[in-house]
């Protein structure tokens, strides 16, 4: 009588459960990843405790880097067209289509209004060469408050959402120049900043 | 991989078959791609977004004589100054009262362990912050952290007056 010989079976895994499961994470996590896009200036932001998340849109970014220079940055998809149109028309200028699309890419930026024409005709190869000057503050030219001041306006026009404001600083950015800038704003009657920070560990403090 | 192969064992004087070809598609790599890619996106998701720290200014009085005066009593001045230095005294100055100024540092050692005492001592404490123009942003941002470390409630951000200059002048600290 032959021995009786178990039946080998391969021992191979069945991996499309598995396979259907990772490709429905990749493509959860690739649609709802925003992509950190490129700032105009290194900006080493110092740490803090506050473990507050900056909001997803309607930010107005400001940035300070550490040669007194100030940067406008602006987060509102669909109110950013109407922001250039509004300050098109403050400073009587006009922008082409083309420099319309570019602006809706641009991140951050930080030249004087009139200089912006020619910033926005440029490849984004030969903008990353060009060094920007910062926007003015000075209380004689003092853009800032009006490229603030109309994205709100643009912002409530075209979404009816409060818009934030938030200070993006360097370490070594000097005090003056972010004091400066707050009191530019609290002048217009905006008391309320979110100054952009990396998250810190909160320490035990004993009472 | 995830099959592994076998040799066929005892098919030794038998008669020769034709191998039955595997549809079995060999899924590994397609795997490998997909943890790599979902690795990827996983860590840039949690990795950019900032976080914020609250910062409410007061709102300007139109008229100062509306404004209430601070007691001396209830005041605590943080002076920032170069090279992450940092001067602390209590009560105000004025032109007859030279309150006594101390150094200090921004660990958890320093203005914190004064911060947390003058608490006790007194819970209506207003601290007046004073950054120097030569501090820079980093100080402040350390010293608003502190603010929120120890729960102060009630804290300005304050422009430097001359007589601060000279009182961190003259105290040789």
């Amino acid at each position: 009588m032959p021995k009786v010989k178990p039946h080998r079976t391969n021992p191979s895994l069945d991996m499309t459960p598995m396979v259907d499961l990772a490709f429905l994470l990749v493509t959860f996590f690739m649609l709802t990843t925003k992509f950190a896009a490129e700032e105009v200036v290194v900006v080493d932001t110092p740490s803090s405790t506050s473990d507050i998340k900056l909001p997803e849109s309607n930010i107005i970014r400001l940035l300070v880097d550490k040669d007194k220079r100030v940067f406008f940055g602006f987060e509102s998809d669909k109110a950013k067209g109407l922001l250039l149109d509004k300050i098109a028309a403050k400073y009587s200028l006009s922008f082409d289509a083309k420099q319309k699309k570019n602006f809706g890419n641009l991140n951050s930026f930080g030249v004087p209004v009139q200089q912006l024409g020619s910033l926005l005709s440029m490849s984004t190869e030969q903008r990353k060469k060009v060094t920007q000057g910062g926007i003015p503050i000075d209380s004689l030219n003092n853009q800032l408050i009006d490229w603030v001041m109309e994205a709100r306006k643009a912002n409530q026009e075209a979404i009816a959402k409060p818009t934030f404001i938030a200070i993006k600083g360097d370490n070594n950015a000097d005090v003056a120049t972010v004091k400066k800038v707050i009191q530019i704003l609290q002048d217009k009657n905006i008391n309320r900043f979110n100054l952009i920070t990396d998250l810190e560990n909160k320490p035990v403090v004993s009472r | 991989m995830a099959e592994i192969q076998q040799s066929s064992g005892g098919d030794k004087g038998g008669k020769k078959r034709a191998k039955k070809m595997s549809t079995r598609i060999d899924m590994t790599p397609m795997v490998d791609l997909a943890f790599l890619l979902l690795t990827f996106f996983i860590l840039t998701a949690s990795f950019n977004k900032p976080n914020v720290m609250q910062l409410t200014m007061p709102v300007k009085e139109k008229n100062p004589e509306e404004q209430t005066v601070l007691k001396a009593s209830d005041a605590f001045t943080i002076l920032m100054s170069e090279n992450d230095k940092l001067y602390y005294y209590e009560g105000l100055l004025d032109k007859d009262v030279k309150p006594e100024l101390k150094l200090s540092n921004y660990s958890a050692d320093g203005i914190r362990k004064v911060l947390l005492a003058r608490q006790r001592q007194n819970p209506k404490t207003v601290i007046l912050i004073k950054p120097d123009d030569k501090s820079n942003y980093k100080n402040m941002v350390d010293i608003l952290d502190e603010m929120n470390i120890t729960n102060q409630t009630k804290y300005a951000l304050v422009d430097v007056s001359k007589a601060d200059e000279e009182l961190i002048k003259s105290s040789g600290l």
